[in-house]
């Protein structure tokens, strides 16, 4: 088991420097430091002293991949691609164009994100998980029928009108909560609610729905035929046999995106105006502030890898049958 | 003049591609029966009804021109450095009846108070009359019943047209001699086989809100104004082609690069396998949000320092819609690659394969004749399913400023400018609900039909069954 993770761990490495290569070509290849330098000096006229300036202060002045005018060891450290890309892998985010501290930042930033997507991404396991099996108990029928068609009809409404509607019904006609904002400690319950309800209303469609087929598919197979053949209840099937095992590939789907859940989600971040990951990221792109845009995709690709390497353990604990090779 | 954007180009070679396919798979009878089902499908009838009637505003728009100056007297004709299209030459009247400001849905009058001069020099604040909308009603009092007769007026336009293209199809239902009533039975009730009578049924509800749109449209604004006073429908229907583009678009520019990795990978194994799934793993680690926006900020900072290179706003709008479009099929073509390099695993170690390999035929005749046609399934399966999602998902985009032009008409666009004004007093709503209606309809039907045609053409659903 230890080997197993150590070897996937290694494998992961790979993988994050083919991202780190791929974002050092985005951001600093593609588009020379001084691109982005007149981008944010603004005028097309702007002068040469003032592009190296802004290199300067946040160290972009530095030659991409070696540095001829140094010495020894320095000609490969002081360079563009290892301050600013291979830093990266010591979690060393460094200084963000406007000259804060983007490691600070994500660690400030990290728990308000945190406490809108646990919430929501467990209810609305719990909301979907619930709503699939009364689904699958009524399968073929007519509740079964228009439930699915509800689902469709809620999986093709944008994410942004269930934000949008829900901000003007319940915070701006109902003023039952603040529309947007957030505090310290449990006072930020009242702000966190409205975020966490709209995050489960707009899954519900595509998680019954999906949660559904995988039960489904679970009532067809031949244990479950076996269990009704021995006489035990429509309810005691459902609940001790199909849900148990479907809920395999529900618990493998879940831990993939939990590390994930650090990041936030964009949308509702910003539109409810929470300082938390998401909200971080929106700015830095409305912004252009090319440093934490970077340092969000490594943080991004690390989490995801995290993310996998989870799943595959999660595997061997809920399913015995799988074993590590 | 015409002018052929880059987006025009490639949606006409999809719609060639799919003219070839469709008249490959209508030869062959093994691809011709899944069609068959989903046209058996009612679900699948209606929804297609409707994405037509998208596809067809959506291609009309694509059809790109430089207008000829009206004032021209000169014998050489000159043009207009501006691009129009055709749909907009056909909502000619909705293009140009611009208000001042906000006006809502068939509002006569503008939305906020204005400071009006009588004819005597004395002035009084009140709500100013529109310049287009009602501008023929001699008397404000005769507003409401004036709407009400032009919508009844409109309406029976859009039923005529109705009975139009009913009479076509049962003129071409009566060829070979059937009888008219055995005809009209067949277009109006249903029966078994084709349910064409859900496509006559969505018919009349297009017709009538066809109607709707060219009458009582043109004299009122359906769903108001926006800030600048440009009609919100006129909008809303311009959207249509870039959501279109943006469903379709994307799946076309990576269709390709997934094909071809996904097939090899699974075929040939080996370091080949590995160098694929290394170079879809990568692409996948990073969150799809995050590599389309850094895509997108280097995108700006290339355009902005080299404004120069772009003759007209249009052309530059479409430039970025399309590197929008090959940014997103970088981050989607991942799953897709997956899928099918898993199915050719499995392919490649069956009978038939292992029979050609014996008789000696090479690597790339297996890959095209045995293993592609048996992949192709997935392959549109998937393509169906995601057109939704890129719909949705460019409004999304739109409202995080990486997604479109904002010059573009685009339904993210529209909410994205609206959605502030949730918080004036009265509030203007009207953008949002087009857009969010607009939109809502297409990935709608979209994802009905992606169900029909997924239920249609995965065997294993098939078997089941």
């Amino acid at each position: 088991m230890i080997a197993y993770i150590i070897r996937r761990a290694l494998y992961a490495i790979p993988i994050l420097i083919g991202v780190n290569a791929l974002t050092f070509v985005l951001f600093f290849v593609v588009n020379s430091p001084d691109d982005m330098a007149r981008m944010h000096l603004g005028a097309k006229r702007v002068t040469p002293e003032a592009i190296q300036q802004w290199k300067h202060e946040r160290g972009y002045d530095k030659p991409l991949l070696i540095n001829h005018q140094a010495e020894g060891l320095d000609r490969l450290t002081d360079t563009i691609f290892f301050e600013k890309s291979l830093r990266l892998f010591q979690f060393r985010f460094g200084q963000s164009d406007s000259g804060r501290n983007i490691g600070y930042d994500i660690s400030q930033r990290m728990w308000p994100s945190l406490a809108i997507a646990v919430p929501t991404l467990l209810i609305g396991l719990l909301v979907n998980i619930s709503f699939a099996l009364l689904l699958a108990f009524f399968r073929a029928t007519y509740l079964d029928f228009w439930g699915v068609v509800l689902c469709v009809v809620m999986m093709s409404i944008s994410a942004l009108f269930y934000i949008i509607g829900g901000q003007y019904l319940v915070g701006k006609l109902l003023s039952l909560v603040p529309i947007s904002g957030y505090d310290t400690g449990l006072a930020a319950a009242k702000f966190l609610i409205l975020p966490i309800i709209i995050g489960v209303i707009g899954g519900i469609g595509s998680g019954t729905r999906w949660y559904r087929t995988l039960f489904l598919e679970e009532i067809n197979k031949d244990y479950v035929r076996s269990a009704r053949a021995k006489g035990l209840s429509e309810r005691y099937v459902l609940f001790r046999h199909v849900l148990q095992n479907a809920l395999i590939p529900i618990l493998t789907g879940v831990v993939v995106v939990l590390p994930l859940l650090f990041i936030g989600s964009l949308l509702t971040e910003s539109f409810f105006g929470i300082p938390g990951l998401g909200s971080y990221t929106i700015d830095a792109i409305n912004r252009q502030d090319f440093a934490i845009v970077r340092a969000m995709v490594f943080l991004g690709a690390v989490l995801y890898i995290l993310g996998l390497v989870l799943t595959d353990i999660s595997y061997t604990i809920a399913d015995p049958r799988v074993r590590l090779g | 003049m015409p002018v052929i954007l880059w987006t025009d180009a490639l949606i006409f070679l999809l719609l060639l591609l799919s003219g070839l396919f469709a008249w490959h798979a209508a030869r062959h009878e093994h691809l011709r029966a899944p069609w068959r089902e989903v046209a058996r499908s009612k679900t699948a009838m209606a929804a297609l009804m409707v994405l037509g009637f998208y596809g067809v505003i959506g291609l009309l728009d694509s059809l790109h021109f430089h207008p000829r100056l009206a004032d021209a007297q000169t014998e050489e004709a000159a043009y207009s450095g501006e691009v129009m299209s055709l749909f907009d030459l056909l909502a000619e009247p909705l293009r140009v009846q611009r208000e001042k400001t906000y006006s809502a849905p068939l509002a006569i009058r503008l939305y906020a108070k204005e400071i009006i001069e009588r004819p005597d020099g004395t002035t009084y604040r009140d709500y100013p009359r529109l310049q287009h909308a009602g501008a023929h009603l001699a008397d404000p009092a005769d507003h409401w019943p004036d709407v009400m007769r032009l919508t009844l007026r409109s309406l029976g336009w859009g039923a005529l047209a109705w009975f139009g293209l009913l009479t076509l199809m049962l003129a071409w239902q009566m060829r070979g001699g059937a009888r008219a009533s055995a005809a009209l039975n067949r277009l109006l009730r249903p029966t078994t086989g084709t349910p064409l009578y859900v496509a006559v049924w969505t018919g009349l509800l297009l017709c009538l809100l066809l109607g709707l749109m060219a009458d009582l449209g043109t004299h009122y604004h359906l769903f108001g104004t926006d800030k600048v006073g440009e009609d919100v429908l006129y909008q809303a229907l311009k959207s249509i082609r870039t959501g279109l583009m943006i469903g379709t678009l994307t799946t076309l520019v990576m269709l390709p690069a997934a094909l071809l990795l996904g097939l090899m990978a699974g075929y040939f194994k080996g370091w080949v396998d590995d160098v694929i799934q290394y170079l879809y793993t990568t692409l996948n680690a990073i969150p799809g949000v995050l590599l389309i926006a850094a895509a997108v900020l280097i995108m700006q900072v290339y355009m902005s320092n080299h404004a120069d290179d772009f003759n007209s706003v249009t052309e530059r709008a479409d430039l970025r819609l399309l590197f929008l479009c090959i940014i997103l099929g970088i981050t989607s073509w991942t799953s897709l690659c997956r899928l099918l390099r898993g199915e050719s695993f499995k392919l490649r170690e069956l009978d038939y394969v292992q029979a050609a390999h014996a008789f000696g035929v090479g690597h790339l005749t297996v890959l095209y004749r045995h293993i592609l046609p048996n992949v192709l399934h997935i392959v549109l399966i998937s393509v169906v399913l995601d057109f939704s999602g890129l719909v949705l998902a460019e409004a999304v985009l739109s409202y995080i400023n990486i997604g479109v032009d904002p010059s573009m008409d685009s339904w993210g666009n529209m909410i994205n400018g609206a959605r502030l004004e949730l918080a004036r007093e009265p509030v203007v709503w009207w953008s949002l609900l087009a857009a969010f209606v607009f939109m809502f309809i297409l990935v709608l039907a979209a994802n009905l039909f992606a169900d029909v045609v997924r239920d249609a053409f995965d065997p294993r659903l098939r078997n089941s069954r």
